[in-house]
């Protein structure tokens, strides 16, 4: 269904599959800011819970998934829905995790909590600024061209940053802060649960921007450039154009991405963001599901959870470590088992809207 | 659709505020659980590189952590109780290090950490150690600045100055060097701070830095560097990288026909070195933290037994894990009841305590002061040449 550009490319009200609503406009609009606040609420009381009953390493190990979230659901707008093949999606996160980190060291002595989203913010233009350099030339390019341009850019990312001693170098740059832990009356905010709303703000802005992106006209400008670019030109479409911009946003939340990353690990050095780290989101997209946000979401969480809390008590039983054995095994078998992905093209609600309509 | 989205926010809040009125007993039941077990047994932790490009770096030191534990216990344990070795493989990158380490300390509850070899990881664990007040000593991180984070974090290892000190007054007494030309691995900070010292130290003996270039580890050919450092007629090249690259250098360097020594630090010090350099690596010297060749009995019997237990001589690396094993189980042993900040103390009280590696003192910042050895590779052996006291 999604598959139909033509046929919906000018609904001016893009959602995919389904027929027209019959809500008001302004009361749909009312409703799409309730949803990601209500979220919002909801993710911050549940970090309460967490706060209190998981220990630091579960935490940040969740403050990692974040990162990962945001980090796959953006390069699923680039490989997903857009159809391009982009393989260094790391140097952006490494942009913004580098200027953020840098920003919240080096520049501003104790930054305030509001004080890290513009960090973010920061983090995430450097990296757009970058994606759009790296995508105007790149981008006419088609498949495996793209492929190796987006990874030497990745490389180049790396050794810059291996290169300049003002962010450490090749030993890293330490000493990151978290936001610090606030004080009301009786309740005491630790530096996790500031750095967790943080990151589940992030989370949940990425996902809602993405989402209202691809369910919009320019999403619909994206799924026909995946899946024919000769038939969207001839309908008008300028494909590099679309291609860079996708491209540009994309950067921008995988900076945003570095930056939840870097305030949770507190620690960066310039391998971290090596190709696997770019490999790591193609496979948390892949194995989502191409064009599925939701799907990145799940996979991303897989991704991080399950070398940390399957395989690694798995190790302690058996006592012997075969954690990176057996998540190769369990992505080979994922793969041959549902090629798709988790969700193939679909979207959790569409899941839903199936079963319970 | 977004009725459904509001839905599920909706239920998660009604369940997490039903849950949440748990809140205070919860805190009040797991944040009081210490670290020191109450059991006959220690839970000592270990992160390093098993898997990955480092890895005989993290197997080594393992190998030689879990044998001064089995001595320990053979003996009838500390004060009584078991060591037991928790290891965490971190893959040799700094986030899995961070919440390696984070795991052995919230989870685990483990009473103290070793590791790592690799100093941007010991660098990512030690404010964690230090946050949560639980004693760290790192086997070989050379870095001055990993025990600079806090009075939690110690060394057993000499520090990147000193090692790139003493290769420099060895180059200019022993050697009698006048111009040296330097190789650098600009991707390890380890490489980067040998070379910084080095060039420093043999400056001010009177020394000339004829050529500063650089390459990265993961490279397999350095012609071009080797040749530019060829026109410059060097009487040394100190090259302080690793053991893959510097045996590829060695051979290269052969080939375009420099015959001048190469100069290194501990990062030589590998079996492999030989496997991947071949002849080409004979004749050339590097510092290190101690000598197979010792005639020290301390040294013979630890090499002894190592070789009985794993089937190879073991490397600086392998004594050093076994001396930083040591060092905690000699301050362990003087604690009351083995509280990790009463290990703190004793460790950091540590004063001419022999282990294979020398005799050790922990100085006021944390760092051990011990003498180095230059060694001079002659196939699969290292030959002791000299000794530079601190």
């Amino acid at each position: 269904m999604t598959n139909d550009p033509n046929k919906t490319g000018h609904n001016p009200v893009p959602e995919v599959g389904t027929k027209p609503s019959a809500k008001p406009a302004p009361k749909r609009f009312a409703m799409s800011f309730v949803a990601p606040v209500g979220a919002f609420i909801a993710l911050a009381i549940v970090g309460q819970l967490l706060e209190a009953s998981t220990n630091q390493y579960v935490q940040l190990v969740l403050l990692f998934m974040c990162a990962n979230i945001i980090f796959a659901t953006s390069l699923n707008l680039v490989n997903g829905f857009t159809g391009q093949f982009s393989i260094g999606h790391a140097g952006f996160m490494a942009l913004g995790a580098y200027t953020s980190a840098y920003l919240s060291t080096a520049v501003v002595q104790n930054p305030s909590f509001f004080d890290f989203i513009w960090f973010a913010i920061a983090g995430g233009l450097v990296a757009a600024a970058a994606g759009y350099v790296v995508g105007l030339p790149s981008l006419r390019l088609r498949g495996d061209y793209l492929a190796i341009v987006t990874l030497g850019f990745g490389e180049i990312i790396r050794v810059i940053l291996l290169n300049t001693p003002a962010i450490g170098g090749a030993r890293g740059l330490f000493g990151i802060p978290r936001p610090k832990e606030v004080v009301l009356g009786d309740f005491v905010f630790t530096n996790f649960y500031m750095n967790y709303l943080l990151a589940i703000f992030w989370v949940i802005l990425t996902l809602v921007v993405l989402w209202r992106m691809v369910h919009s006209v320019h999403g619909r400008k994206f799924l026909s450039v995946r899946e024919d670019e000769i038939a969207a030109q001839s309908m008008g479409i300028n494909t590099t154009q679309v291609k860079v911009r996708v491209f540009v946003i994309s950067s921008f939340f995988a900076g945003i991405a570095g930056a939840v990353f870097a305030h949770a690990a507190q620690g960066l050095t310039p391998a971290t963001f090596g190709f696997t780290k770019s490999v790591d989101a193609i496979i948390m997209v892949v194995l989502g599901g191409m064009g599925s946000l939701t799907g990145s979401v799940m996979a991303a969480a897989v991704v991080t959870l399950l070398p940390e809390f399957v395989l690694r008590p798995l190790t302690d039983i058996t006592g012997i470590d075969l954690r990176m054995v057996l998540y190769s095994l369990a992505l080979i078998l994922f793969m041959i088992l549902r090629p798709s992905g988790i969700l193939g093209t679909r979207e959790l609600p569409d899941l839903w809207r199936k079963n319970g309509k | 659709m977004f009725k459904k989205l509001l839905a599920l926010p909706l239920a998660l809040a009604v369940v997490a505020s039903v849950g949440c009125t748990r809140k205070s007993d919860q805190a009040a039941g797991g944040g009081s659980a210490s670290a020191s077990g109450s059991s006959n047994e220690i839970l000592v932790g270990e992160f390093g590189s098993f898997t990955g490009g480092e890895a005989t770096f993290g197997i080594s030191t393992s190998n030689g952590i879990k044998m001064a534990f089995e001595e320990a216990n053979a003996k009838g344990g500390v004060k009584g109780k078991k060591l037991v070795l928790k290891s965490l493989d971190n893959q040799g990158k700094a986030e899995e290090a961070a919440s390696a380490v984070t795991r052995l300390i919230t989870q685990d509850h483990v009473t103290a950490i070793l590791g790592e070899v690799a100093s941007s990881r010991s660098l990512a664990a030690a404010p964690i150690a230090q946050q949560n007040k639980i004693p760290m000593i790192t086997p070989s991180s050379t870095n001055p600045k990993v025990t600079e984070v806090g009075d939690y974090v110690f060394r057993v290892c000499f520090i990147d100055p000193f090692q790139g000190t003493v290769m420099a007054k060895f180059a200019s007494e022993n050697l009698k060097a006048k111009k040296v030309a330097i190789l650098r691995d600009v991707k390890s900070d380890y490489s980067v701070g040998l070379a910084d010292y080095f060039q420093k130290k043999f400056k001010e003996l009177g020394g000339e830095i004829v050529i500063d270039t650089s390459f990265q580890s993961g490279d397999i050919d350095f012609k071009a560097q080797l040749t530019q450092i060829k026109a410059t007629k060097p009487d040394a090249v100190y090259v302080p990288g690793y053991y893959t690259e510097v045996g590829l250098i060695a051979r290269q360097a052969r080939q375009l026909g420099i015959e001048v020594p190469l100069l290194g630090g501990d990062g030589w010090d590998s079996s492999k070195l030989y496997e991947i350099g071949g002849k080409a690596i004979n004749g050339n010297y590097f510092s290190n933290h101690y000598t197979t060749e010792s005639t020290d009995p301390a040294v013979s019997d630890f090499i002894k037994k190592y070789k009985e237990k794993y089937g190879e001589t073991p490397d600086a690396l392998a004594a050093l894990g076994y001396d930083a094993a040591k060092v905690l189980i000699a301050a362990m042993e003087r604690t009351a009841d083995l509280k990790p900040e009463q290990i703190r103390d004793e460790i950091a009280k540590t004063k001419d305590f022999q282990v294979v590696t020398g005799k050790i003192t922990i100085d006021d910042k944390r760092n051990a002061v011990k003498p180095a050895v230059i060694v001079k590779v002659d196939g699969n052996v290292n030959r002791f040449v000299t000794t530079i006291a601190p």
